[in-house]
């Protein structure tokens, strides 16, 4: 059975086609990377895979299952997390309560028993916390667990996203640019992350970047994309050859 | 000052964190069960208001503070749990039934009005709930046959396993111990998964959503819960003026309950607490100074709403956090006498987004 796959998906937002007859796959356990220049359709497909946008055509399947036409928050509930281009964290709550909110796919209790505060949901909480201080242990974010998100540096909000999206346990991460405005040693503190994401927590990376060494050291396959289209999948280095990926960024030589 | 040394997360988890809370807070209890010796006839009515609008206060800081969804309609909770308290009780039904009856068809009308609140946001949820309030008010008014139209009801005083609650001190109780009870409870619910799911949808929706959470099932169930505080509060005002009628529910006291949230402090229980009784007191000081005041000004038309205008400008402007956050500034100023710094509580800007999905 496929993982995880998109079959001739498509969207257009009036007369622009922003995503044009994609299809791709990813495999159980891999880094897969999408590239692209800008305006390429990379997050939009983000958001077309977390059902934000209501794709124009085609599919998406998980496991075995078709995602269109579900609720966006079963896309979570079935496994699926993701980290956003410009962060989108809850800014007026401490960090512990961000990666909490991580887990709420993972709640037991019915409202009666919050609203009283039994021993079952005392006992879930308990649990709850110990699954997000491995998070915050395994991202070293032990330092701000009670800090509010609200005037943290961007860097660590930066890894705080990426601790909520591994606080709900997923099975495929989604990853938009995790390396957008960080330093070179953030970076670098990224891709041993994303590596042990996949090697240590198994966990199946689906990934738009640009820095381009982060996607080589990373990615086990990359998919070039430009204005919608699929232009070349392969290896990093395979991929950064081919002459339609050199075209797209860099343009064709002027006849002389 | 205290310093809080963490050795196990089950700290984390109580609804008091340290002895020295418990103990302000019992002595708050402790004198507020006293007031009935210690309080006048003045005083103690005052303080049954401010339970009551403290239970209202709490609904709408639920929906306001914490799930980030306004209404400008909730004086038409008010009235339904009012009315149909009124309209139970009148028919005979015990006041442990007729009460939470009350909330519950609160809850349900708050269900219906929720229901635009899924694809509304910010002014246009504003103006769909002011306009259902206006709805409400104008039903209460034209049903004569139930409500009594503009001619109004009288609330039968309350019954409770077969004893009358008639004193002042005996109502008194019922009020402090309902407002208790839920405050606790909503305590609950807040440190609790369901508590965090609101407090998501009110910092993003997006990403609420891609962590899992329900946004139409939570921000229903917040409208419900808020319903149902008011229609508590509703019911329990009804029995406290005795008499109801369409004006008591206008426009005007679902922008002082908005008011109240703003100036006790969006997103803190407390500041639901110390709202209500700013809403309560504030009146009655007003009623004061009139006495000392140029009889030109003292006479004026609108002379509170300029006041309360006047308020909740200062809060915006000087103090966004409201009562609550004025609290917590003073008490972080003793705690730390005497090295407070002067920019402690400088508000930080949050960063822009410029791609922010909606």
């Amino acid at each position: 059975m496929k993982f995880f796959g998109v079959e001739n998906l498509g969207i257009r937002f009036g007369g622009v086609v922003a995503v044009d007859n994609l299809s791709f796959e990813v495999r159980r356990g891999e880094v897969y990377t999408i590239i692209g220049p800008n305006g390429a359709g990379k997050t939009t497909i983000f958001n077309l895979i977390g059902l934000i946008y209501p794709a124009t055509s085609g599919r998406i399947v998980y496991q075995g299952r078709e995602l269109s036409g579900l609720n966006p928050h079963r896309v979570a509930e079935l496994g699926i997390a993701r980290t956003f281009q410009n962060i989108e964290l809850f800014e007026h709550a401490s960090v512990l309560q961000n990666l909490l909110i991580g887990r709420h796919r993972h709640r037991r209790t019915a409202l009666w028993q919050e609203l009283a505060y039994t021993p079952a949901v005392r006992r879930a909480e308990r649990a709850q916390r110990e699954a997000v201080e491995k998070v915050i242990e395994f991202l070293d974010l032990q330092h701000y667990r009670d800090s509010m998100v609200a005037g943290l540096p961007y860097g660590v909000r930066k890894v705080i996203e990426l601790g909520r999206a591994l606080a709900t346990e997923p099975q495929l991460l989604l990853l938009d640019e995790p390396s957008s405005g960080l330093n070179p040693e953030e970076t670098n503190d990224m891709a041993y992350w994303i590596e042990d994401i996949k090697k240590g927590l198994g966990i199946t990376v689906l990934m738009v970047e640009h820095d381009m060494s982060l996607v080589q050291r990373v990615s086990d396959r990359v998919l070039a994309l430009n204005e919608g289209r699929a232009i070349a999948e392969g290896t990093p280095a395979e991929v950064q050859a081919h002459p339609a990926v050199i075209e797209a960024y860099l343009g064709t030589k002027e006849p002389a | 000052m205290r310093f809080l040394f963490k050795t196990a997360y089950e700290q984390d988890l109580r609804l008091f964190r340290h002895g020295g809370q418990v103990f302000w807070y019992g002595l708050l209890l402790a004198v507020l069960l006293a007031a009935p010796w210690w309080a006048g006839e003045y005083t103690l009515t005052l303080l049954h208001f401010i339970g009551i609008y403290s239970i209202v206060g709490l609904g709408m800081m639920l929906l306001v503070g914490f799930t980030g969804q306004i209404s400008l309609g909730h004086a038409a909770f008010l009235a339904v749990g009012a009315y149909t308290e009124t309209l139970l009780q009148a028919a005979g039904w015990p006041f442990w039934l007729s009460l939470p009856s009350a909330a519950l068809l609160s809850a349900a009308v708050g269900i219906i009005v929720g229901l635009p609140a899924l694809r509304l946001k910010g002014i246009y949820l504003a103006i769909a709930t002011l306009s259902f309030g206006v709805i409400v008010e104008e039903i209460i008014t034209r049903w004569d046959s139930l409500t009594g139209g503009n001619s109004g009801k009288h609330v039968k005083p309350i019954e409770l396993f077969g004893a009358k609650l008639d004193g002042d001190a005996d109502f008194y109780y019922l009020i402090l111990a309902l407002t208790v009870l839920l405050c606790i409870a909503l305590a609950n619910l807040l440190r609790s998964p369901t508590g965090r799911a609101f407090v998501a949808i009110r910092d993003s929706e997006i990403s609420a959503s891609c962590m899992g959470v329900n946004l139409a099932k939570y921000k229903t169930l917040s409208f419900a819960l808020s319903a149902a505080l008011t229609g508590i509060g509703g019911a329990l005002y009804a029995h406290k003026v005795t008499f109801i009628s369409p004006e008591q529910f206008t426009l005007l006291v679902s922008i002082e309950l908005v008011t109240l949230v703003i100036l006790g402090g969006v997103g803190s229980l407390h500041g639901a607490v110390l709202g209500a009784a700013f809403i309560i007191v504030l009146p009655q000081l007003i009623s004061i100074a009139k006495d000392y005041l140029p009889s030109g000004v003292a006479g004026a038309a609108g002379l509170q709403s300029t006041v309360f205008g006047l308020v909740l400008i200062g809060f915006i402007i000087f103090e966004p956090m409201g009562l609550y956050g004025r609290w917590l500034k003073i008490r972080t100023w003793f705690e730390l006498f005497p090295f407070y710094r002067k920019g402690m509580f400088r508000r930080q800007k949050t960063y822009m987004k410029s791609e922010r999905l909606r």
